[in-house]
């Protein structure tokens, strides 16, 4: 039977449980122990802590003052790397001076060929130091994996101290129990461990994760 | 068909193995240290996983049935499977449907427990296992050795030929030394497959009920090609992955990563919820979920649920000393050490696996670092149990239990038969401190000596103290 109805009552004659109990645990999801280092005091110390994070976990960080300054700074990168000017990404900002910086923007799902891939995180995880990405239209899961360069764009406002304070701002944008179809925590490059015990970077994902922290700030 | 003792004694007298196994310690054992000294919060976290997962096994029918309706809700399409082979037959049905020709697998242990790779291969379609471990150990024709690094019993000198007689395309000539040159041909040719794969199989490492999501975690990314660029998704898991919610997965995920590889977190955590939806570019268009008892609802029932806590970390076969000694393969099945201990009978029955069970020293350590604290040793002890009254046991390793039982509930008999019994050695060690020979124990006293019994039996110390006090 493939519906599962005898495996779901073998379980019942197992286990009496407890329906109402169980129901409430899903409706109110309550948070287990936080760790003391994902509950920064404020902005500065989270963002703090997800640097030393994603640093640790072999990503590269930039700051870039406003949105039109993102292209210059991911020329930059492609440059200090020896890489073709050309960038993967979901949907290109047209706001963002793409143009000017001398960028081919490809738009769309990406290809085996492309060498590197452009995407906005939903929010960052200071814990440790792990980006949250979404899929959808704009945001295609593909660009997060398959291009050799990953670059992200994030903005220190949306840096989250544990998991559970992105999930719950995750709620808030597409509604209890509800999950766009991928959400991708990154946290450093693509690895392996898998010859020897010993860990070798650019496995099969990217080999770099470069985070680009956008600190629009209250003045800016 | 070999046996345990057949199998561990080959392992032990293999060079290249024993070398491999010495990367164990200073890898995944030092840095799970580290990860968990860096945790103040690391045992009060245990204590709820451990509790929470008590919840959910208490009330897997209810999470289970929620699971399913909101992954259906979100367009995934959900298949029971009561055993190994239904599994497998639901997952070529699909693949056949969508006429399928070519697998990119992520690692799935359900589908090792399946044996689905056997399956696939019986039928025209080829299968690809991405995973750099499990590739390996596909060219070369082998099961996992380890859940978590299927091919933690080998070394280059292993890999290079495999490599070269699989990739006969490239130069004959290419450099195949450093570990690099190994990820980076693995991954040239894998991103081929990656590219014109029709289908990705994966596992999942919990599933949630509140979203009806599937969670996967990777460091390669391999799982997350599979899973978004093929034009069907089949994930592959057992019923008991089901956690209630989005914050007990992440309690469970806090401890998944340090406990397995020692890192805070691996690069890759994925959560999926569906095929691909409407305006998006990438992703599969069909999703499956095949959820497998195989067993497991009878487990629920029985003296061993509590092994349905466990999470995979690999962490206990990394702390045994006999996987240390002899590696995944001896245990002769799909999950090796105490976990495998105590799931492998459980699944396949006492009667095809009880020589594993003695493969435990009740050292331990396993119960020690499992982030589920789940009893290991006892559980392991109870089988022992159980082979016992099966008469799995040996007769002449029968007749000894038995003599003992029968000693052990005599007290006064006992210590005279201790009080004797170290009279005897000193008389046998003729003076010298220790013993290096005893009848009937020729094999096991090659290699060590036995120290000789020093003045009175424990018991009669005991005794002599409680008179003492007032």
């Amino acid at each position: 039977m493939t519906d599962g109805k005898d495996i779901l009552a073998r379980i019942r004659v197992a286990r009496a449980g407890d329906p109402e109990a169980a129901a409430r645990r899903m409706a109110e999801h309550p948070r287990g122990t936080i760790p003391a280092m994902a509950r920064p005091a404020d902005r500065t110390a989270a963002l703090a802590i997800f640097r030393h994070k994603a640093q640790a976990a072999g990503a590269t960080l930039m700051e870039v003052g406003t949105r039109r300054d993102v292209p210059d700074a991911v020329a930059d990168f492609l440059q200090r790397h020896g890489l073709p000017r050309q960038l993967r990404t979901g949907r290109a900002d047209p706001a963002m001076p793409w143009e000017s910086a001398g960028l081919v923007i490809l738009a769309g799902a990406a290809e085996a060929t492309d060498m590197a891939g452009f995407s906005e995180a939903f929010c960052g995880i200071a814990e440790t130091g792990t980006l949250m990405l979404v899929s959808g239209p704009a945001t295609p899961a593909s660009v997060n994996f398959l291009p050799e360069n990953h670059i992200v764009l994030l903005r220190t406002a949306d840096i989250a101290g544990c998991y559970e304070e992105a999930w719950d701002r995750l709620r808030a944008a597409s509604g209890e129990g509800l999950m766009p179809r991928a959400v991708n925590w990154i946290t450093g490059p693509s690895r392996t461990a898998d010859i020897e015990q010993t860990l070798v970077m650019g496995a099969h994902g990217p080999k770099r994760l470069h985070i680009l922290l956008l600190n629009e700030g209250e003045n800016g | 068909m070999s046996g345990f003792r057949d199998r561990a004694r080959a392992a032990l007298s293999d060079p290249l193995l024993q070398k491999a196994l010495r990367n164990v310690p200073r890898g995944f054992i030092a840095k799970r240290a580290k990860a968990k000294a860096a945790l103040p919060e690391f045992e009060r976290l245990r204590e709820e996983a451990s509790a929470l997962k008590d919840f959910t096994l208490e009330n897997l029918d209810v999470f289970l049935q929620v699971f399913v309706e909101k992954a259906q809700a979100a367009g995934a399409k959900v298949h029971f499977a009561s055993d190994a082979e239904e599994a497998n037959r639901i997952v070529i049905g699909i693949l056949k449907d969508a006429d399928v020709h070519l697998v990119a697998k992520g690692k799935s242990m359900i589908s090792e427990e399946t044996e689905l790779n056997a399956a696939l291969q019986r039928t025209s379609m080829e299968v690809v296992e991405t995973d750099l471990g499990e590739y390996i150990i596909q060219l070369r024709d082998e099961k996992p050795s380890h859940i978590v690094a299927p091919a933690i019993h080998l070394s280059r000198r292993e890999i290079e030929p495999a490599f070269r007689k699989a990739h006969a395309q490239l130069p004959a000539d290419r450099k195949l030394v450093e570990k690099e040159d190994f990820v980076a041909e693995a991954r040239t040719i894998l991103r081929e497959k990656f590219r014109t794969a029709d289908a990705g199989i994966t596992g999942a490492n919990l599933l949630i009920a509140e979203t009806g999501s599937t969670v996967l975690v990777t460091n390669e990314g391999n799982g997350d090609l599979s899973s978004t660029l093929p034009r069907v998704h089949i994930v592959m898991a057992s019923i008991e992955k089901v956690v209630p919610t989005l914050e007990d997965a992440t309690t469970i995920l806090r401890l998944l990563a340090r406990s397995a590889t020692g890192q805070e977190i691996t690069s890759y955590t994925s959560f999926f919820t569906g095929p691909r939806r409407a305006g998006d570019v990438d992703g599969p268009e069909e999703m499956h979920i095949v959820l497998l008892d195989n067993g497991r609802s009878r487990i629920l029932a029985g003296p061993f649920s509590d092994i349905l806590k466990c999470i995979r970390c690999g962490a206990c076969l990394n702390h045994c000393p006999v996987f240390g000694a002899v590696g995944g393969h001896a245990y002769g099945g799909v999950y090796p050490g105490p976990m495998g201990e105590v799931l492998a009978p459980a699944l396949h029955g006492i009667g095809k696996t009880s020589d594993i069970v003695d493969a435990c020293t009740m050292c331990g350590r396993c119960a020690e670092v499992c982030p589920m604290q789940i009893p290991l040793p006892s559980l392991i002890r109870r089988w022992r149990m159980e082979a016992f009254r099966q008469e799995r046991v040996p007769p002449l390793q029968r007749l000894a239990l038995r003599a003992w039982a029968w000693l052990a509930r005599r007290p006064r008999l006992y210590a005279f038969a201790a009080r004797l019994a170290a009279g005897l050695l000193k008389l046998l060690a003729r003076g010298r401190g220790v013993i290096s020979r005893l009848p009937g124990l020729g094999a096991w006293m090659a290699d060590r000596d036995l120290p000789v019994p020093q003045g009175r039996t424990f018991s009669a110390m005991w005794k002599a103290a409680r008179r003492k006090r007032p």
